[in-house]
C-alpha cells in the first residue's frame, strides 16, 4: 500500500514540476509550484528527514509561492504577463539541452546507486561526537557545530539577497484593507501570535528535536507577510536603523561569535566546553530574527523609504486615511 | 493499523490530485485560488495521517507549519493576487 | 485497546468520505460559490474527523493540544479565505448561478 502511494506521490510530483515550468498561464503555473510544495514536504516526510520538510512546508510552499505571486502581479501590472509561447531558441538548442540533461540524470542515479558501497560515511563520528556539540538534534549539531562557518556563509548570503533587492527599487506597499475586509482582523488576531509562537517553539526545540532557527524564522517571516498583507508596520519599516538592525542582526552576532570562540578557545567557532549549547542557540536566536524580516522584507520587494529624506512617498493602491496605525 | 493510515494518505492524496484537475481545467480562473483551501485542509489532513501510519511525532509539527503558512498564503492570493479581471465567463455559460 | 482502534478506524473512513465529497462537489457544481460551499465546509468536517480519529491514538497530551491547534488554525484560516473568496468574487460581478436555467 506504502509503495501505491509512493508511486501516485513521485509521478504527481514530476508532473507539477513539469506544469509548474511550462504552463503558458503564469498564475495557474504559481498554483502548481505551491502544489509541488506541498507534495515535496509529503516526500520529505516520506524520506524521513523532519528538518528538511519542515523548512519545505514553510518556505518552499507557503512563503515562496506569495514570492511568486507578487511578482507575478506586479508583471501583469505591466502588462508582462500575457500567456506566452515556449519556443525561444528554437527547437535543436532545445533537443541538445534535454539530451545533455538526461545523460546528467542518469549520471546522478549512478552515483546515487554507488553510494550504497559506503552506507555509513561519516554518520557514525558525527553521531558519537553529538554529546560534546552541545545539543541532540543531529542536524543542529551539523549546521552550527561541526559545519558552522557553512552556516556563518550562508547567513551572509541571505543579507547580500535583501541587499540586492532594496538596491534595486523602493517598496509598494499594500494598501490598508482592513475596513474593506472586516474578518482579516479577527484572524490575524488569531494566526498571527500563533505563528510567532510555533517559531519561537521551533526554535527552541531545535536543539533535541527538528527544528531550528531557519524553520524558525521561516514561521516567523511568514507573519511578517501577514502583517504586511494586512496594512501594518508602514510606520515601523520606515524608521531608518531598525530594519538595517534587524536583518545584520544574524549575521553580526555570527561574526561576533566567530571571533569570541576565536579570542576564548583559540579556534574560529569552536564553542567552550560545556557551554556548546548556549552559544548555538545565541547565534540561532539572532539568526531567526534576520530571516523573519528578511523574508519578510522580500515580499515587500523594495526599499521602504526613510521618514523624512525628502523623497516622495509611494502612494498606496487604497490609499491610508490619516496615516496607517502600523506600529 | 498502519494499514489503515496508509489507505487513508492514499485516499487524500487521490484527493488532492483531483482538485488538481479542477484547478487546471481552464486558464487564470478564479478556481486556482480554491487550490489553496483545498490544499490546506487535505494536505494537513494528508500529513497528519501520514506521519501517524509512519509512526513519527514530527509530522505534527510539519502540519502545524502547514496550516500557518496555508493561511498566510491564502490571504495573500486572495488580497494581492486575483486572476485574470474576475469574470469567469465560463462558468456562467454552464 | 480493540475499541479505540475500531473508533480510529471508522472516524477516518467517515473523514475520507468527506475529503472526497468535497473534491468530487469541488469538480462537479456549478459556480465559485457552491464550489465555496463543498470545499469548506466538507474538507474542514474532514479534517476535524480526522483529528478527533488521531487524539484517540495520540500518546501525549502535547500530541492532543498540537492537533487541536492545527484544526483550530485550519478552520479559521479556511473560514476567513473563504469569506474573501466569496466577497471578492462577488465584488468582481459573478453572480451565482441561477436554477432552471437548463
Amino acid at each position: 500500500m506504502l509503495y501505491l502511494f509512493d508511486l501516485v506521490l513521485l509521478v504527481v510530483i514530476v508532473l507539477l514540476a513539469w506544469r509548474s515550468l511550462n504552463d503558458a498561464d503564469l498564475f495557474r503555473g504559481t498554483v502548481s509550484f505551491i502544489a509541488l510544495g506541498l507534495l515535496i514536504a509529503v516526500a520529505w516526510v516520506r524520506l524521513r528527514a523532519p528538518d528538511v520538510a519542515l523548512a519545505e512546508a514553510a518556505v518552499g510552499s507557503g512563503l515562496t509561492g506569495a514570492l511568486i505571486l507578487s511578482a507575478l502581479v506586479r508583471m501583469r501590472r505591466r502588462g508582462r504577463d500575457a500567456p506566452r509561447p515556449n519556443h525561444a531558441g528554437g527547437a535543436i538548442p532545445r533537443r541538445l539541452i534535454g539530451v545533455l540533461l538526461l545523460a546528467l540524470f542518469l549520471c546522478l542515479c549512478g552515483a546515487m546507486l554507488r553510494l550504497a558501497q559506503w552506507p555509513e560515511g561519516l554518520t557514525e563520528t558525527a553521531l558519537a561526537e553529538l554529546p560534546a556539540s552541545g545539543v541532540s538534534n543531529p542536524v543542529t549539531a551539523v549546521l552550527l557545530n561541526y559545519r558552522s562557518y557553512d552556516t556563518l556563509l550562508e547567513v551572509a548570503v541571505l543579507l547580500l539577497a535583501i541587499v540586492g533587492v532594496w538596491s534595486l527599487r523602493r517598496a509598494e506597499w499594500p494598501g490598508d484593507v482592513r475596513e474593506s475586509y472586516p474578518l482579516l482582523m479577527p484572524l490575524l488576531r488569531i494566526v498571527l501570535p500563533t505563528l510567532v509562537l510555533a517559531a519561537a517553539y521551533v526554535l527552541w526545540i531545535g536543539t533535541s528535536k527538528p527544528g531550528g532557527a531557519f524553520q524558525g524564522g521561516a514561521l516567523a517571516g511568514g507573519a511578517f507577510v501577514l502583517m504586511l498583507l494586512g496594512g501594518f508596520g508602514r510606520r515601523a519599516l520606515r524608521h531608518r536603523y531598525r530594519m538595517r538592525v534587524a536583518l545584520s542582526c544574524g549575521l553580526l552576532v555570527f561574526i561576533a561569535a566567530s571571533v569570541g570562540t576565536m579570542l576564548l578557545t583559540g579556534e574560529i567557532l569552536r564553542y567552550p566546553a560545556g557551554f556548546a549549547g548556549h552559544w548555538i542557540l545565541a547565534i540561532e536566536a539572532a539568526a531567526l530574527i534576520s530571516i523573519a524580516c528578511t523574508l519578510g522584507l522580500l515580499y515587500l520587494g523594495g526599499r521602504p523609504e526613510e521618514a523624512g529624506d525628502g523623497t516622495p512617498v509611494n502612494r498606496s493602491v487604497n490609499g491610508s486615511k490619516n496615516g496607517s496605525m502600523g506600529r | 493499523m498502519s494499514v489503515l493510515y496508509t489507505g487513508a494518505a492514499l485516499v487524500l492524496l487521490l484527493t488532492v490530485v483531483l482538485g488538481l484537475v479542477r484547478v487546471f481545467r481552464k486558464p487564470g480562473s478564479a478556481d486556482s485560488l480554491l487550490a489553496v483551501l483545498l490544499f490546506g485542509s487535505t494536505g494537513v489532513a494528508l500529513l497528519l495521517v501520514l506521519g501517524k501510519g509512519l509512526g513519527w511525532s514530527w509530522t505534527l509539527d510539519v502540519a502545524l507549519a502547514f496550516a500557518l503558512l496555508t493561511a498566510v498564503l491564502g490571504v495573500a492570493f486572495v488580497l494581492r493576487g486575483w486572476p485574470g479581471d474576475g469574470t469567469d465567463v465560463e462558468d456562467l455559460r454552464r | 485497546m480493540i475499541v479505540l482502534d475500531v473508533l480510529t478506524g471508522l472516524l477516518l473512513c467517515a473523514a475520507a468520505f468527506f475529503f472526497v465529497s468535497g473534491t468530487v462537489g469541488l469538480l462537479r457544481l456549478p459556480d465559485i460559490y457552491s464550489r465555496l460551499h463543498a470545499l469548506t465546509k466538507a474538507d474542514n468536517v474532514g479534517l476535524g474527523l480526522t483529528v478527533v480519529a488521531l487524539m484517540l491514538q495520540a500518546e501525549s497530551w502535547s500530541e492532543v493540544f498540537k492537533l487541536v491547534l492545527i484544526y483550530a488554525m485550519v478552520l479559521s484560516a479556511s473560514a476567513t479565505v473563504c469569506y474573501l473568496i466569496g466577497n471578492e468574487a462577488h465584488r468582481r460581478g459573478q453572480r451565482p448561478r441561477r436554477s432552471g436555467a437548463n
